[in-house]
């Protein structure tokens, strides 16, 4: 089954392969992970949707997939571009092939092709729109689909993977166990927080369940006032996709939490609560996306291996992009005094913040892992501490 | 956290010579922790007994010693230098246990020496079996069941426990030695007793089997700070059972999915944090089912390690070296990353590629030994390959081997499955094999328990061998990062790749990453993987070109594929490709490098063997023609010279056929000294002594089935061989025109023994000046008749009433030119390599001889304690793996420092046992009578005995094996005897000869196969009666002898 496709990107770069997964093409923006292990979760990660991910790593689909691996109820990346994927089902955890997995679901991917070429392409122009495409399609047409996605800047992705209507514990596409909570532990003993689900992966759920919280997930259409009728402990901010300034409604109800609730946000959701309480986002050249960034916890001075996932960053106080040493900085808000407590020690931008007026605190990174380390885990009992102990 | 300042000078051990388990992984890791601390403005004094390394090259340390690595010598050294820290996590086990003994003894607290890297209960914790056993179980953590034994009866107990089939492995030994697995009862006494000869302090450990587990490791590392990272996950395609650097691995891991590898590292961290290794590298071994997803830790070790060698080389991220700058106070973070010189190296490398690794073994060096492998390591090196694709890096591993003949293949399908269920030397060959004869992959799941991944993609390998390779080569690089960042170090690998990759110009997109400059460059060829005969010596001469032709302001290029190496090290070249040495892939660098020329007489047989065909595919040969290499080896053109030249040889015949070899051998009389032609380390050659012994030679090493080099009809080569000669090594320099003499060694054993294997001594202690010049003399003449341009070896035998004789001669780096170049403080090499780039030896300012007032003796290491079954005899073919040197003023001190180097410490008194060929009896009584006066009371067979007595040496007289009980090899398993001089009488497997020399290895008692030896050592015996040896660093030998001169 050798059918020649290729990769073509929006100023005209190909590159050739063979397609191997359903027919047909898909277009968006073009990224690449870094990381080595994880395919699955990274396709059904909900931050990639709009998205085409390129693997770095070259062995993808070694060990099939399987339901655990899922990181929400369907697969959100629009392809898979590959070096070298594989079928194999005869990993003891596999309940499927890889390629098989991705046809069954509709989703084209192409393998054989010069990944690091294509990479390298995008780590000197920026990460931009293009497309998978069958031979069948010519350079033309495929030049022509790629003008009419629309660019990923100023889109709002997050509409589109949140659910219609808020769903309490278990009752989401979070699926089973993520909320279902463990045990025999009262339910007034455990911490109520309101999600604003702009694509929450199902890693943070469990996390948050399995450190004693009821978590239910709220359209991100929801406003502030519906929110804060149900009397959360908390208020949460999910990862998600696109462009955080392109959410205003979201920044608005996020606006009109803080200081009254704690807010805790991870990825899109910590750019939306920084953006609602007067910082600025901005657009990184090819993005964040892998297993193995450094990042500086500025409170204990340790460094974590993280899992990333984002395009978007939050400029660093007087409108920096970087910010050269290991100090707690610090911002001047709308709800007051504002301090780095995480930085990339790659490109040293803002990982990470704490407000120090109102009740909050967020990481651009992901905690969660899956893919990644579990090095950051910890930041799920400091959330949860804080949100406890009422600071 | 800024570098420490309370230490100034830092003393770093070595590992000592090359052994299986233990090789030149850990020069590689201590040039580049030496390099380091010194450019961190440390004093370094450095030890290391092994003179074939670029360690002990003068200029990488303050202070260089090149003594035995034993408690006394070193302790000396601290006494002399007052070192402030020791670091002791770079130089393999021996420095480990050697930091550990200096801790025990009280020396390293009475200097106020502190332990840096790994403290001293952190080694303990890693290295003693049950305390590394509760430590994780204290963390939580899932070991092996398991018991601890020290004696039969209690080994019996915990195996009745534990039930079989068990894992044996001794404590504090090198890569296992003494291990194994048992599955049956009747072995249990001769494993158990094994293992627990083999540990030093007769502990094993006895663990659950885990045999068809998964295996992985993990290189972590960890900073003062607690900050860790994980470096590399590493998977055995092996699965348990066979010893890791016995095992095909890759990097990174394949099979585990994210859930399971995540839990792995999360281990790992546990791992390191709990043993307590403040700083630096340690590498973590699991056993994961695949199927029940449990996950066992089997072992760490709390220094840098093979692994770790491996590890740098395939992700760029330099472990030894940022675990020294750890050791000294950094943290992680404020070392800077080497490759892309802009993020810190407190980072996981992401790779873009797949690693490789395959172990090269050497069983067909010692007949009679098991070929099983076994959790003891028995492999003598390894060849990485890095692909693209896993497909890619196998292929390209299988290539890199080198192997000496193709793997043969049963032709009945039952043996040949039978072969790839057995893990042997070419299990994978047999795997690929069956494959290809249509046997499924879950058939060869059942029988070996290879993970269905790897067997699936070798499946497609077996379809179509090339199928890998489709598509156009492209050089990518080894970058840390997937090319996230842009990197700035050139190290390069091939890469096969669809070539549409088109621009918005419609140009191509760049594939190449080679940034190649517009400076000349030169290209260096390696030596591939070590193997007897080939070892680190030559890597040693590649480092040397390289810095060379850097010097000369030219690029310089290496290529290789051995990961042991420094010269795969990306800092000690220009431009680093890391590929097989096969003229394809050779040939595919040149076409992007377009170099000035291409050094071949550096890396051994390997390069030497391209070099007609980069001659013809118009690649220039720096140096020594290739006719002139071809003068050399073909004796048809060689003999006519030294007839030419008026100088003897022992008559010599070749022969195409068995046939025409018997007919020719009496021609040229016997003993004769035969093997096949184009040969290295001696392999495959033997001495006979009648015609019956020829036909059986051929019959048995089959020259005729082994393909020529060079395309060439295989050839036999039939040498008269001088009995009771002295051989003579000559490494010399000639630049066409002039010539000049590094160093004559004269050969402690006599002729007979490989030059590898035997001891030497430069200068030579017996030779008068009157033959020194004709040696002289003859080694000119030979290098102007060859034309040789840069390095040439001679080698001589000097008989008794013959006169001089010339063996042979090798227009290229020897195996003994690191040696000369450490006894004669010149870089042998280096002024090799500037003649090869055009300088004349006139204008190098060479002193006409360099005066030494030492005396430097090479001694051999042999690896006969790994090869169970085999005879410890030393013969025409080579066995060792690697060398050390001793020096002193005077030749028995400097001998008897090489012998403890080599690890076979003379006793200083005891019970000294003989038995010699009659041709040796006379010799023997001289030996006998100078121990006698030292105070050592003998034994001796029969034989023996009356020839003593007869001199009024009272000798007991002891039984052979064959004569029953009570007898000497009994006597020897009580430990009753403390020196063995055996000469052989025959060789048969089984011999009386054989079983006592067995015992010996088997004891770690010094045993001495030629009587040379023996009165070397007896006079070595004496001198050290007077006293523990000076040390003395190189420093200090190269300013007195500039004085001198």
């Amino acid at each position: 089954m050798t059918r020649d496709a290729y990769v073509l990107l929006e100023d005209g770069a190909r590159f050739d392969g063979l397609a191997c997964a359903a027919d047909g093409h898909a277009v968006g923006e073009i990224v690449f992970t870094t990381s080595m292990s994880g395919y699955q979760e990274a396709m059904t990660d909900p931050s990639y949707a709009g998205q085409l991910i390129t693997f770095t790593y070259p062995q993808i689909g070694n060990y099939g997939v399987s339901d655990g691996a899922m990181e929400s109820g369907r697969i959100h990346a629009r392809a898979a571009i590959m070096r070298a994927a594989v079928d194999y089902a005869d990993a003891p955890s596999a309940t499927e092939g890889w390629l098989s997995w991705l046809t069954d679901h509709g989703v084209p991917a192409i393998t054989d092709l010069d990944t690091r070429a294509l990479v390298r392409h995008i780590r000197d122009q920026g990460a931009m729109r293009g497309g998978v495409f069958p031979e069948s399609v010519s350079e033309a047409e495929a030049g022509a689909l790629i003008e009419a996605e629309p660019a990923m800047i100023g889109r709002d992705l997050a509409r589109e993977v949140s659910p219609p209507a808020p769903l309490g514990l278990g009752g989401s596409e979070s699926g089973a166990g993520a909320g279902a909570g463990r045990g025999t532990e009262a339910s007034a003993e455990r911490i109520r927080i309101a999600m604003i689900d702009t694509g929450v992966k199902l890693s943070i759920l469990r996390q948050l369940s399995e450190r004693g919280a009821d978590v239910t997930l709220y359209p991100c259409t929801y406003g502030a006032g519906q929110l804060l009728a149900e009397d959360p402990d908390a208020v949460f901010l999910a990862n998600g996709p696109g462009d955080p300034a392109a959410l205003g409604y979201i920044v608005e109800t996020v606006r009109q939490v803080v200081g009254k609730k704690p807010v805790y946000g991870i990825c899109l959701g910590h750019q939306l609560l920084c953006r609602a309480v007067g910082l600025e986002t901005y657009k990184l050249p090819f993005g964040h996306h892998g297993a193995n960034h450094p990042v500086k916890d500025l409170a204990t001075g340790k460094t974590e291996i993280t899992s990333q996932n984002h395009g978007f960053a939050v400029l660093g106080p007087s409108g920096a992009k970087t910010i050269d040493g290991d100090e707690p900085v610090r911002w001047e808000t709308d709800f007051g005094a504002a301090e780095l407590s995480h930085i990339n020690l790659y490109d040293r931008t803002v990982e990470g913040l704490t407000l120090l007026d109102v009740h909050g605190g967020t990481v651009q990174y992901h905690p969660e892992a899956s893919p990644g380390p579990h090095d950051s885990l910890y930041l799920f009992d400091r959330f949860i501490e804080k949100i406890q102990s009422g600071r | 956290m800024p570098r420490r300042a309370d230490i100034n000078r830092i003393l770093l051990i070595g590992s000592g010579p090359i052994v299986i388990g233990q090789a030149a992984e850990f020069d590689y890791s201590g040039t580049q922790a030496a390099r380091v601390l010194m450019q961190e403005g440390y004093e370094v004094v450095l030890v290391n007994s092994n003179p074939a390394t670029i360690m002990t090259d003068p200029d990488v340390a303050t202070t260089t010693y090149v003594e035995p690595l034993l408690p006394g010598p070193v302790e000396r050294i601290i006494e002399r230098e007052r070192p402030d820290a020791l670091l002791a996590t770079l130089g393999g086990q021996t420095a480990l246990n050697l930091a550990k003994s200096l801790h025990e003894s009280g020396v390293l607290a009475q200097y106020g020496v502190e332990l840096i890297g790994a403290n001293y209960d952190a080694i303990e914790r890693g290295e003693d079996r049950d305390l590394f056993r509760e430590t994780m179980l204290a963390a939580g953590l899932r070991v092996p069941r398991s018991a601890i034994a020290h004696t039969l009866e209690e080994a019996r107990a915990a195996v009745a426990e534990i039930r079989l089939p068990v894992i044996i492995r001794p404590a504090f030994t090198l890569g296992g030695a003494g291990g194994g697995v048992l599955r049956d009862m009747t072995e249990f006494e001769a494993m158990i007793g094994r293992g627990l000869d083999a540990s030093p302090i007769s502990q094993i450990l006895i663990d659950e089997s885990v045999l068809g587990w998964g295996e992985f490791e993990l290189e972590v590392m960890r900073d003062r700070t607690d900050n860790v990272v994980i470096v590399c996950s590493i998977e055995n395609l092996d699965p348990m059972g066979v010893h890791t650097g016995d095992s095909v691995c890759v990097a990174p891991q394949q099979t585990l999915s994210d859930h399971l590898y995540q839990q792995l590292r999360d281990q790992a961290i546990q791992v390191i944090r709990a043993i307590g290794v403040e700083t630096g590298g340690s590498n973590v071994q699991f056993a994961v089912n695949p199927a029940t997803e449990e996950i066992i830790v089997i072992e760490m070790n709390p220094r840098v390690s093979r692994s770790s060698a491996l590890a740098s080389k395939a992700t760029g991220f330099p472990i030894a070296k940022i675990a020294a700058r750890l050791a000294v106070g950094y943290t992680l973070q404020e070392i800077t990353n080497d490759i892309t010189r802009a993020t810190p190296a407190s980072f996981e490398p992401a790779i873009d590629y797949c690693v490789v690794k395959w172990p090269r073994f050497a069983f067909e060096k010692f007949p009679g030994a098991e070929q099983g492998l076994t959790t003891h390591m028995k492999s003598v090196g390894e060849a990485m390959a890095i692909g693209r694709t896993f497909k890619q890096a196998f292929a390209k591993a299988l290539r890199s081997r080198e192997l000496d003949s193709d793997p043969q293949f049963p032709a009945d399908d039952a043996e040949l499955l039978r072969c790839a269920a057995q893990p042997g030397p070419e299990r994978f060959d047999h795997v690929l094999e069956a494959l290809r004869r249509g046997h499924a992959v879950e058939e060869l799941h059942g029988l070996t328990s290879i993970d269905p991944w790897f067997l699936r993609e070798l499946e497609a390998i077996a379809a179509d061998p090339d199928s890998p390779f489709a598509g156009e080569r492209t050089f990518k690089s080894v970058d840390t990062c997937a090319a996230e960042f842009a990197a700035s170090t050139p190290y390069y690998y091939s890469a096969w790749e669809r070539p549409r990759a088109v621009g918005r110009d419609g140009q191509p997109v760049a594939v190449h990453e080679v940034e190649r400059g517009s400076r000349a460059s030169v290209v260096i060829l390696g030596s591939g993987p070590n193997r007897i005969g080939q070892g680190i010596e030559f890597d040693y001469c590649c480092v040397h070109a390289a810095q060379t032709v850097r010097e000369s302001g030219r690029d310089a290029v290496m290529i290789n594929c051995n990961p042991e190496t420094v010269s795969t090290d990306y800092d000690t070249s220009d431009r680093l490709y890391f590929e097989p040495l096969t003229l394809e892939d050779v040939l595919g660098v040149c076409e992007v490098e377009r170099p000035e020329g291409v050094v071949v007489q550096f890396g051994g047989q390997t390069p030497l063997k391209l070099a007609a065909g980069l001659r013809d595919a118009g690649i220039p040969i720096l140096g020594t023609t290739t006719d002139a290499i071809d003068l050399a080896e073909d004796r048809a053109r060689f003999g006519p010279l030294l007839d030419r030249l008026g100088y003897k040889a022992p008559p010599y015949a070749s022969a195409s056929t068995p046939e025409e070899a018997i007919a020719r051998a009496p021609g040229v009389g016997f003993p004769l000294l035969v093997r096949p032609s184009y040969v290295l380390g001696g392999r495959a050659m033997e001495i006979v002594y009648d015609v019956d012994g020829l036909r059986d030679y051929l019959e048995r090493v089959g020259v005729i089935g082994t393909a020529g080099a060079n395309g060439k009809s295989p050839t036999i080569y039939l040498d008269r061989f001088l009995e009771d000669s002295v051989e003579v090594d000559v490494d010399a320099l000639c630049d066409g025109d002039d010539v000049w003499i590094a160093g004559i060694m004269q050969h402690v054993e006599e002729a007979g023994i490989h030059s590898g294997d035997s001891a030497c001594v430069l200068p030579p202690h017996s030779l008068g000046e009157e033959m020194l010049d004709q040696i002289r003399a003859q080694a000119t003449g030979i290098a102007k008749a060859l034309g040789v341009v840069g390095l040439l070896n001679v080698q001589f035998a000097v008989h008794a009433g013959e006169g001089l004789h010339v063996i042979e001669a090798n227009p290229r780096a020897s195996r003994t030119v690191p040696f000369v170049s450490k006894a004669i403080g010149l870089p042998v090499a280096k002024l090799a390599c500037r003649i090869m780039l055009g300088e004349k030896l006139a204008d190098m300012g060479l002193p006409s001889e360099v005066a030494t007032g030492h005396v430097c003796v090479k001694e051999a290491v042999l690896p006969f304690d790994r090869f169970a079954g085999t005879d410890v005899l030393l013969g025409p073919e080579m066995r060792s793996t690697g060398e050390v040197m001793g020096i002193a003023r005077d030749f028995p001190t400097a001998f008897a420092k090489a012998q403890a180097a080599a690890g076979a410490r003379l006793p200083a008194s005891g019970t000294a046992f003989l038995t010699v060929a009659d041709r040796d009896k006379s010799a023997a009584t001289g030996i006998a009578i100078q121990l006698h006066d030292l105070g050592f009371k003998l034994l001796a067979t029969r034989g023996t005995a009356k020839a003593l007595a007869r001199m009024g040496i009272p000798a007991q007289t002891i039984n052979k094996l064959s004569e029953g009980s009570p007898h000497v090899v009994e006597a020897i398993g009580r430990g009753e005897v403390d020196l063995v001089i055996n000469t052989p009488v025959g060789t048969g497997a089984r011999s009386d000869g054989y079983e006592i020399r067995a015992a010996a290895v088997a004891h770690r008692i010094p045993c001495i196969t030629t009587m040379s030896g023996g009165i070397a050592a007896a006079r070595a015996i004496a001198a050290a009666a007077h006293g523990e040896p000076e040390v003395v660093s190189l420093q200090e030998l190269y300013a007195e002898s500039a004085q001198a001169s």
